[in-house]
């Protein structure tokens, strides 16, 4: 039996910048998590994907992360998502800096 | 120290250029991140989990004040004010943008420092002693012969493409301080009958399979060391596993033929090529060799160095954990920890940089070193110095006195920033430090040295670990596995795996009850925690770190 599909976000780094961003529904990709775009079907999530994957000119390393729906958005469900969303955790120096 | 001629500067020019060229294209889509990325990484550019990260090459650890100062630019002017030791005798930066990296480059080209072969298969940095040409105990100065290695790998065209990256490390001392067992080839100088040559080591690495090196030659010649060399890495190039990345490395290909074929087949290829040599790399050898002459010792006395150690604590705890003996009276090798408490391992400001880089030109010859411990040397200090250095790098937050001991822990960037990492390590390494400070224990327990790797490619050391820690992700948390009796030195060892894994919130406790279990089973003060695992092994340690299990297991 096929594993059921659990929410996903498209995330990638910045080609520029190497910043952890992630793509939101209105085709922009920001640095926020909680912007990303929710996606709860697998076949939509493909195509996403392949949207990501022909912006290389944009961004490097697309792929699908796992997420859960929060109250302000998408939230991490590995801690490996948390830290890319927020930064290292020695230093405020991440994304925790601008927050 | 070695200076670049004519040849290696045009020679970094021409390669920067051409990079700078590569990231315009990838840049403007002329180029695919395919067609990119090994370009980036053949100059050291990676990108890693929040940002790209420029590895630099410290070879053989060694640089001057000129040196660190622009590596303090650098880090001030692109990246976010601060650098990263590594265990290889690298700096890296961990935030740099795309389009700067060709800029870094240049400016690192304009002291002579690159970034070339610190990524890819190819043979990377070469290491060596962080006290070479000032330690008590040395033979001969192994820099000199890293510098012939690091000019003969470079760019080597039959080398650039190897089954996996290759790892070479010299030593000098018959007191390991360059963990040459743990590498893909360990260079050992010895002297036999009144003769410098070298004993060649190989097979040896950590990472998944960890294993000690093999001794492939007892003694070559000083002359055949470079033929012999290539010969290895020949050999290697030829059988070396490129069906299986992870069992790719020479430590398997060496167990899966065998050390006497090795050798032989070592042998059969040093027949053939040492010709080729001609003795043209004995000329450059000679040529390097006079830019490692000793600097100009002198001997104007100890000042207040005697009356500073009698009256001040602090200092002299500084001096009788930091300070090693040095090959000429009246001179110290002082080692500078980038280990203060709760700080990250291996990290200075550019600031600290700059006040590390003032201290030597000031004080001491102007020579700086990298250990591969995360730490940096001063190898030539006269003692009357002392005192002064000892009260700027206090006012610099460099003044901590735990070299050698619990603190001063190994750990690898790890989840923070590393994208192959499984957890983190820094904050254990942190939080293990701010503990024993608190516990006020560290000096009481002695040398012990703690070593964190996030994953399994071991970049922490963690095998050769007096207790060595290794993080995981168990079902998307962060779990740390120990390691135990685990060395480094000329008697290398791999730890032994002590049970299951602890949580992040566990993994200290478990320190400290393995700790005040040592405490309590050491013979005396001078036993060290090694010394206690070697004579009483595994049981009385784990049963330490697994309380429950042991009473269970009593009943």
């Amino acid at each position: 039996m096929p594993r059921p599909f659990t929410p996903k976000v498209v995330t990638a780094n910045a080609l520029l910048e190497g910043d952890v961003v992630y793509l939101t529904e209105d085709d922009r990709w920001t640095r926020t998590l909680t912007e990303a775009e929710l996606i709860e079907d697998e076949a939509h999530a493909q195509l996403r994907l392949l949207d990501a994957e022909m912006q290389p000119d944009r961004v490097v390393g697309p792929y699908l992360a796992d997420v859960k729906a929060g109250p302000q958005g998408p939230e991490p469900t590995h801690f490996r998502e948390a830290f890319r969303s927020r930064g290292p955790s020695n230093y405020q120096h991440g994304k925790q800096a601008g927050a | 120290m070695y200076s670049y001629n004519e040849f290696d500067t045009a020679f970094l020019q021409e390669r920067n250029a051409q990079f700078r060229s590569q990231v315009e294209r990838r840049i403007d889509g002329s180029l695919t991140e395919d067609e990119f990325k090994p370009l980036r990484l053949m100059n050291g550019l990676y990108l890693q989990l929040h940002a790209y990260m420029l590895r630099v090459a410290i070879p053989y650890g060694t640089l001057n004040s000129r040196q660190m100062r622009q590596l303090a630019m650098i880090a001030e002017r692109w990246d976010k004010g601060y650098g990263h030791f590594t265990t290889r005798q690298n700096i890296q930066y961990n935030w740099p943008k795309l389009q700067d990296v060709p800029d870094m480059l240049d400016a690192l080209a304009d002291v002579g420092m690159h970034a070339i072969q610190t990524s890819g298969n190819t043979i990377r940095n070469v290491t060596a002693d962080h006290f070479s040409g000032a330690a008590a105990d040395e033979i001969a100065d192994p820099r000199p012969v890293a510098e012939l290695i690091r000019q003969w790998s470079t760019d080597h065209p039959e080398f650039q493409f190897l089954p996996r990256k290759f790892k070479v490390a010299v030593t000098g001392s018959p007191n390991d301080r360059a963990v040459t067992a743990a590498h893909d080839i360990g260079i050992r100088i010895v002297e036999r009958h009144g003769e410098i040559g070298y004993q060649i080591l190989v097979g040896g690495g950590l990472g998944r399979t960890p294993m000690i090196g093999k001794v492939l030659a007892d003694f070559v010649p000083g002359d055949d060391l470079l033929p012999y060399l290539e010969s290895i890495v020949a050999v290697y190039n030829l059988l070396g596993r490129r069906d299986n990345k992870y069992k790719a490395r020479i430590k398997i290909t060496v167990h899966e033929t065998g050390l006497d074929e090795i050798r032989r087949m070592v042998g059969d290829e040093f027949a053939a090529r040492k010709p080729a040599f001609a003795g043209v790399d004995q000329e450059m050898l000679l040529e390097i060799t006079s830019h490692f002459a000793p600097p100009p010792f002198g001997s104007a006395g100890t000042g207040d160095y005697d009356s500073t150690y009698a009256t001040n604590p602090a200092f002299r705890a500084f001096v009788d954990t930091n300070v090693d003996t040095h090959k000429r009276d009246g001179y110290a090798i002082v080692s500078i920890s980038l280990k203060s408490h709760g700080a990250t391992p291996g990290d200075a400001t550019a600031d600290q940089m700059r006040v590390m880089a003032d201290l030597a030109e000031t004080y001491a010859h102007d020579e700086l070193r990298i250990s591969h411990e995360q730490n940096v040397i001063l190898p030539h200090v006269p003692h009357r110095h002392l005192p002064a250095i000892y009260a700027a790098l206090r006012d610099a937050g460099l003044a901590t006195a735990n070299i050698g001991l619990i603190s001063d822990i190994i750990a690898c960037p790890g989840m923070d920033y590393c994208a192959l990492a499984t957890a983190r390590s820094i904050p254990i390494a942190q939080e293990i430090a701010t503990r024993f400070d608190e516990l006020e224990l560290e000096h009481d327990v002695g040398p012990l040295k703690i070593k964190i790797s996030g994953c399994i490619n071991a970049c922490g050391h963690h095998h050769v670990g007096h207790i060595g820690i290794l993080g995981l992700d168990r079902a998307g948390v962060e779990n740390y596995q120990i390691t135990l009796g685990g060395d480094g030195t000329e008697d290398a060892s791999i730890g032994e795996r002590a049970g299951p894994g602890f949580g992040a919130d566990e993994i200290i406790p478990a320190i400290e009850r393995l700790v005040y279990a040592y405490l309590d089973l050491r013979e005396s003060p001078d036993e060290t925690f090694l010394q206690s695992y070697r004579r009483l092994g595994l049981a009385p340690f784990k049963a330490a770190l697994y309380p429950a299990e042991a009473k269970a297991d009593a009943a």
